[in-house]
């Protein structure tokens, strides 16, 4: 494999740059693995990186059934962000984030991780007590989070209106400077990359149809390129967790609902951080090319179709302008959906399932992209010994029915309420 | 977005309309708690045919059951469901 | 002369506008494009990444050239089409995307690195030790993007309207009109939508004379069937069901009008597609260059703007329909120097036609071009095994036709190869969508391989992206292989154009790479929009500080006399405190709750969630709703109550009322209200459908105002000239002459009535009880007071201590919980989980140093971890003192410990003793009778 720098892109500069090679292998896959991933996003090709990587178990297949990286991993808005009030949680992407801050040298692929900071803004003194909770919370465990006045709020993005005129006024913000983004395609590449340099197969267009079990343990995998024997096999395949374990015969605590978000034409610099709301629920930032990235909320009701309707967009599109009037000149370019996994309680599931040899990553609701890296460290862990990781325990399957959900929102068990 | 034909008051936009659950989650109140927490928290979350139950919360308040499908968003059948 | 100008004779041009601050003339009906041609301008932008000269293409929504910046101030636009803004007097127009001048453009120098900065370049660099991607980020982040952002508030208005129909019409072409004509006949509602402000599609382009004219009067009659149509309305995204979302511009951008675009959400039974295709362009070194342009962007020019794009013209083609534009230039007064095609020998009546009047080479293997910054000087052609020089001002280039299949891709819509014309066109869809004429595939065909010339590496594909033939392939070469992969990798398809031109020429190149055939190389998805949309749009009249509704309480103007502070909460906005004077929003609060612990005073309490439960079968469903016991309620008693949700945690609180036998009245928490709207619909309708009960939602139409304080209940007899009821009892009563229901409950912990009326009558009741509340030294009070009061009493509140994780017990409320069960929830409560010994629970806290800071952490010694968090803090309202409840890990059994109230984020770090969650009056002596 070609290592990446500077001085190679020089050197290739004098011969058209013919002397990369691929960047992943396209191999047929064998006959058996110790190990398969099912699903070859971010997390999945995280987790077979790490599995060769950190546990040495490298005789390691990720199956996909289209293209690697074209599930959620390539249809988010790529925001990286710690700052969750539930302990279990903040503790694990905290985890996360670390591994971002050195994930670009680690794969010797620029993933862009720019941190950039995530601002969440408060609109009253209930939201500010909130934050300031939050921010408690996160410092408690050596997370870092700042407050912020209206008036630093206005100085740190400038495009905010902060004036008492708007709808929903500015009184402050929690900034959590080591936030940022980063670039969602490359994250797929990159552990891609790195993952086949140490043997992992990676094998597109190779759709999983059913298990095969002996004795109530899976045995391996049938799929659209024939049987695949394995010894253990891990589901991740986040919006589709729902339909895989059903081959199975498990069912999940998840219902899988359509997330859209959109890009704006690329304009010069002009939000500078990421942009969050505690009332408004829509999520700014420019990429690098110059697009402003905007989410907002699911669509509602159970869906796999990747297309999203009309509403969310124009009520993300609404709020966005009600934040950053200027916003309302730009042009959209392009919308996208993905399909998430709404977990009844909004927290993942990284967990062995009810068949031996079986395991899930899943439930990842809106916010997997950022835990890619801790993801699947914590899936390598689980599926290399068996046992969860100390940080992931808490993300259990049979939390719901022993009553310990860990509900960010405190909003119910219902994927419809988060 | 969806044209949902309610069976009280013809075709109305889905923004009107809420999806309430699946009908398989119905947590009836004879259940034993074990019966009624798999109820609760285990879904079948098919990728094709589901029944659902949805209220036109913003129109009549009626709840009624979708048989649709989550891949085409096909609405197969619309019934009207429990006390009116 | 040399470069393009207007074709001499017609009107003159009577519309002023600038381009990069040099003033210019155009004819009404000029595109921009065509006007900047017109006075000769050929260089109009930069290329994103090389910041290469540019000029202009197309001549429709497909161009991926010409963008500029349009309008000033409030109304800037940047990245607008040169070839979709039409003139208007006084149009502003700069170029973008160059320092200092479009001319002379420091970037230029990047497009020098252009062999270091192949497609993907910055995933190999720019990494290392952590703040290094950061440094350079900031450069990359300068360069990127094309026009400068607008910082001012949009100054444009838009709005929303929706339309229904049977067909629904996209695109007034001719197959489009034939589509709309059979429709309005067979007598189906008939709406037809254009993109264009002049309808005719085709027409337009290669009819000469006065053809808008003659269209317009067609559609005129048009209209007269019946037929609804919108001009300038561009159907930029179809959905379920037949709903197509079209923008309409009603001003140009930049321009100022009362309404500048008004989206439609057009709802039709039948859609027909008639989108016309869309023009390739080959794929040669030095395509880019301003002067080469679309050989039907050049017919469009010369034939509907009377604008020659170049004077000595060379045609570059593999398809018969360029001919046309050699005959148009000719007449036009241009001289063709050649027509150059890439076909080998080619018979055909227009060719003939041709070679009569123009020289006509065949076999032609490779194109290049040569020119200067505005204009092109010549064009090399490889035309067998010999080399030509042509001395060519403009070069029109032909590369066949790509049907425009976007709205019917983004239905869900397949797409089938078609190899005869070398593109893909519409195959079976979900929905009732018919394509028709050139966008089903009615085009020339041509032959494979024919459009892709020559040497890779200056060849533009992506001519905005600036994706060259050869970063395809080196993708290729590194495995982006996938052409999803291979999009995202080289940003091909992911400029403002959306890849209109690209998109053909690209799969062309993956497909020779793979060596495989095109439709096995895979088509990347279509999505809304089709062309861009502002976001104005989107949010319609919603936009401009309409992003939600504000809901007003019925006496809003009877607090707005008092100039309160106002709370929002959610879309309600509420009175938090009266301040009097300079005074803080605390002291205020500090004096209103003095007055209700020492005298008495009034607060709104309209939000509250209230729900009239009747029927004979009422107590039952209440029992089912609530946890605590119900059924044994007296007629005219209440009782506090609180519901959980399937979970077993505690959903929400209030108060439950047996106003007559079957007749109920069930208040719950303003926050929670939509909420409980549902969950009560839910059980009555769908769980216990056989009771017989019906629920009215009550919360906007009673007023509810509570009169609390030790002079609360002297207040009220006086003012009903009756007893007031005792705790916990209801009675009916009239104040002002006006009919109220009277609720002896209390909140703050003193004797308490909540009053209601309905909303239309409340005001004189707040103003009778306002009046005998100030003639007895007491005062109105808001939500802070409120708050001061009941974390003394020692209540909690939904959202705040049931937080949505907390069970009744967490609470300290499971003496409450009724036994038998059979309430919603019940199933849930005996999980293990529930009764581990280290859930959060409720607890008082007392300071033992100074203000306990709310949302702070509970934790024994700083850096020992947090055990549990303040939820609400407050001063003892007449004794001073900061107490607080909170939320702790075990806390009904550490009363007596002393922990930290730390709050890291405001620097604040306070010791407090857990104690009992009641601060005053635990025995209720103050407000039993």
């Amino acid at each position: 494999m070609s290592r990446y720098s500077a001085l190679a892109l020089l050197r290739g500069a004098l011969t058209g740059q013919r002397h990369w090679d691929r960047a992943w292998r396209d191999p047929e896959p064998k006959q058996s693995y110790d190990v398969i991933v099912i699903g070859g996003g971010g997390h999945g090709l995280a987790t077979a990186y790490y599995l060769a990587k950190v546990h040495g178990v490298r005789n390691v297949a990720v199956l996909e059934k289209g293209w690697i990286g074209g599930g959620n991993t390539g249809r988010n808005t790529t925001i990286v962000r710690s700052n969750y009030r539930q302990a279990p949680l903040h503790n694990f992407f905290e985890f996360g984030l670390k591994m971002w801050e050195s994930l670009s040298d680690d794969l010797n692929y620029n993933v862009m991780f720019s941190p950039r900071g995530a601002l969440l803004l408060g609109h009253s003194d209930a939201d500010m007590a909130r934050l300031a909770q939050l921010g408690d919370a996160l410092r408690c465990d050596g997370i870092d989070a700042e407050l912020m006045s209206r008036d630093e709020v206005a100085r740190f993005e400038p495009s905010l209106d902060v004036s008492d005129r708007a709808r929903f006024p500015i009184h402050g913000g929690l900034i959590q400077r080591r936030g940022g983004t980063a670039r969602h395609d490359a994250v797929a590449w990159g552990y891609a990359r790195a993952a086949d340099g140490l043997g992992v197969d990676i094998i597109q267009n190779c759709e999983v149809t059913g298990f095969a079990m002996a004795g109530g343990t899976v045995t391996g995998v049938e799929t659209t390129r024939g049987r695949i024997g394995a010894g253990r096999i891990g589901i991740c395949v986040a919006g589709n967790s729902g339909h895989v374990a059903r081959l199975a015969g498990i069912k999940l605590p998840i219902e899988s609902q359509t997330l859209q978000a959109f890009v704006t034409e690329p304009v010069k610099p002009m939000i500078d951080t990421v942009i969050m709301s505690m009332t408004l629920h829509c999520y700014i930032s420019q990429s690098d090319k110059g697009g402003i990235v905007l989410g907002g909320d699911p669509d509602r009701f159970p869906s796999y179709a990747q297309r999203g309707l009309p509403p969310q967009i124009e009520k993300a599109a609404t709020e966005a302008i009600a934040l950053v009037p200027a916003l309302s000149r730009l042009r959209m370019v392009r919308s996208w959906a993905g399909v998430t996994d709404m977990s009844f309680d909004g927290a993942p599931i990284i967990a062995p399932l009810p068949v031996d040899g079986l395991y899930l990553n899943g439930g990842w609701c809106y916010g997997g992209f950022k835990a890619t890296p801790a993801s699947g460290w914590m899936y390598a862990h689980l599926l290399a010994t068996g046992e969860s990781h100390a940080l992931t325990r808490p993300f259990a399957l049979d939390r719901f029915a022993r009553g310990a959900t860990i509900d960010e929102t405190g909003s119910g068990p219902q994927p419809t309420s988060r | 977005m969806l044209l949902i034909t309610c069976p009280h008051c013809g075709n109305r936009a889905q923004t009107e309309f809420d999806y309430v659950r699946t009908l398989d989650s119905i947590v009836t109140l004879d259940m034993a708690p074990e019966a009624a927490m798999t109820t609760l928290f285990e879904r079948s979350n098919p990728r094709g045919i589901d029944d659902e139950l949805w209220r036109h919360s913003h129109g009549c308040r009626q709840f009624m059951m979708l048989r649709r499908n989550r891949v085409t968003h096909e609405i197969a059948s619309i019934t009207p469901w429990g006390a009116a | 002369m040399t470069g393009p100008a207007r074709i001499a004779g017609g009107p003159a041009p009577s519309l002023g506008f600038s381009f990069d601050g040099k003033p210019y003339r155009a004819r009404p009906g000029d595109t921009l494009a065509a006007a900047l041609l017109a006075n000769g301008v050929n260089l109009v932008a930069r290329s994103f990444k090389y910041h290469r000269p540019r000029g202009i293409m197309a001549a429709g929504v497909e161009e991926p050239n010409a963008l500029v910046t349009v309008g000033e101030g409030a109304r800037r636009t940047p990245n607008t089409r040169a070839t979709d803004v039409f003139v208007y007097d006084g149009l502003v127009a700069v170029s973008q995307n160059r320092w200092p001048s479009l001319r002379f453009d420091i970037g230029t120098l990047l497009g020098l690195a252009a062999p270091v900065f192949a497609s993907g370049f910055y995933y190999k660099t720019f990494f290392g030790p952590p703040k290094r991607w950061m440094f350079y980020e900031k450069f990359i982040r300068r360069a990127a993007g094309l026009g400068n952002p607008p910082i001012e508030a949009d100054a444009d208005r838009y709005e929303h309207r929706a339309a229904f129909c049977d067909v629904l019409v996209v695109g007034s072409g001719p197959a489009g009109r034939v589509a709309s004509q059979n429709a309005a006949l067979a007598g189906d509602r008939v709406i037809l939508v254009e993109q264009d402000a002049v309808p005719g599609g085709s027409i337009v382009r290669d009819a000469g004379g006065d053809v808008t004219a003659i269209m317009a009067a067609e559609l005129a009659a048009l209209e007269l069937a019946g037929t609804r149509v919108l001009v300038r309305t561009t159907a930029s995204g179809i959905w379920d069901d037949g709903l197509v979302t079209c923008v309409e511009q009603l001003a140009e951008p930049g321009q100022a009008a009362e309404i500048a675009q008004r989206l439609w959400r057009i709802r039709a039974k039948r859609i027909v597609l008639a989108t016309g295709a869309i023009e390739r362009p080959l794929t040669f070194a030095g395509n880019d260059r301003p002067g080469v342009m679309l050989s039907q962007a050049a017919r469009t020019y010369v034939r509907r703007f009377d604008v020659l794009p170049g004077c000595r013209a060379v045609i570059a083609t593999n398809n018969d329909d360029a001919y046309l534009t050699a005959f148009a230039l000719r007449e036009a007064g241009g001289t063709v120097l050649a027509i150059l095609d890439t076909r080998a020998a080619v018979v055909s009546q227009v060719v003939a036609a041709a070679q009569a009047y123009f020289p006509v080479f065949f076999d032609v293997q490779d194109l290049a071009t040569e020119g200067g910054l505005n204009c092109l000087s010549s064009v090399d052609a490889m035309i067998g095994s010999t080399k030509r020089r042509f001395a060519a001002d403009l070069l029109a280039m032909s590369g066949g036709f790509t049907p425009v299949v976007h709205l019917h891709s983004q239905a869900a819509g397949k797409l089938d190869w078609r190899e005869d014309i070398q593109a893909f066109v519409p195959g079976a869809t979900l929905q009732a969508i018919t394509s028709v004429g050139s966008a089903a595939g009615e085009v020339e065909a041509i032959a494979a391989m024919t459009a892709n010339l020559g040497k890779p590496k200056a060849s533009f594909i992506d001519f905005q992206n600036d994706v060259t033939a050869a970063d395809i392939d080196l993708a290729w070469q590194e495995g982006y292989r996938s052409v999803e992969h291979l999009k995202r990798y080289t940003t091909l398809g992911m400029a403002t154009d959306q890849g209109k031109t690209s998109n053909m020429a690209a799969l062309t190149r993956l497909a020779g790479a793979a060596g495989v055939a095109i439709p096995q190389a895979g088509l990347t998805t279509f999505r809304p929009p089709y062309v861009p949309l502002t976001l104005g749009a989107l949010a319609g009249p919603d936009g401009g500080g309409h992003a939600a509704p504000t809901r007003r309480l019925a006496l809003y103007e009877h607090h707005q006399r008092l100039k309160p502070i106002w709370q929002p909460l959610g879309y309600w906005h509420r009175p938090r405190a009266y301040p009097l004077g300079r005074e803080t929003l605390a002291e205020a609060a500090l004096r209103e709750a003095r007055a209700v612990r020492n005298c008495v005073g009034i607060v709104d309490v309209s939000t509250l969630a209230k729900f009239m439960v009747t029927g004979p079968d009422a107590s039952a469903f209440l029992e089912i709703v609530c946890a605590t016991n119900v059924s044994k309620l007296a007629v005219g008693r209440g009782r506090y109550t609180f519901m959980l949700r399937e979970d077993g945690m505690v959903m929400d609180d209030g108060t439950v009322w047996r106003l007559s036998d079957n007749r109920y009245l069930l208040t719950s928490s303003t926050g929670g209200a939509e909420r409980m709207e549902a969950h009560l619909a839910y059980v009555r309708q769908v769980l216990a459908p056989q009771l017989r009960v019906s629920v009215v939602d009550s919360q906007e139409h009673l007023a509810g105002i509570a009169l609390a304080g030790p002079q609360a209940r002297d207040v009220l007899a006086t003012l009903i000239g009756t007893e007031p009821p005792a705790h916990m009892g209801a009675s009916e009563g009239v104040i002002a002459a006006v009919p109220v229901q009277i609720l002896a409950a209390s909140y703050s912990g003193e004797r308490a009535f909540e009053i209601y009326a309905a909303g239309h009558d409340a005001g004189p009741v707040w103003d009778a009880l306002e009046a005998a509340v100030r003639a007895r030294g007491g005062c109105p009070y808001g939500l802070e007071a409120l708050e001061f009061l009941r974390i003394e009493k020692g209540h909690v509140v939904v959202g705040g201590e049931a937080d949505g994780r907390t069970t009744a017990h967490d609470l300290r409320l499971e003496k409450m919980v009724r036994k038998a069960g059979g309430f919603i929830g019940a199933s849930a409560l005996d999980r293990p989980a529930l009764s581990a010994p280290d859930r959060k629970q409720l607890v008082g806290l007392e300071s033992l140093g100074g203000d306990i800071p709310e949302g702070a952490m509970l934790m024994e010694t700083w850096g020992s971890g947090a055990e549990g968090h303040v939820t609400a803090a407050a001063m003892r309202v007449n004794m001073g003192g900061s107490i607080a409840l909170g939320l702790l890990n075990g806390g009904r059994g550490r009363s007596g410990e002393t922990l930290v109230a730390s709050s890291p984020t405001r620097g604040q770090h306070v010791q407090v003793r857990v104690v009992a969650p009641h601060f005053y009056d635990h025995e209720g002596a103050r407000y039993r009778d």
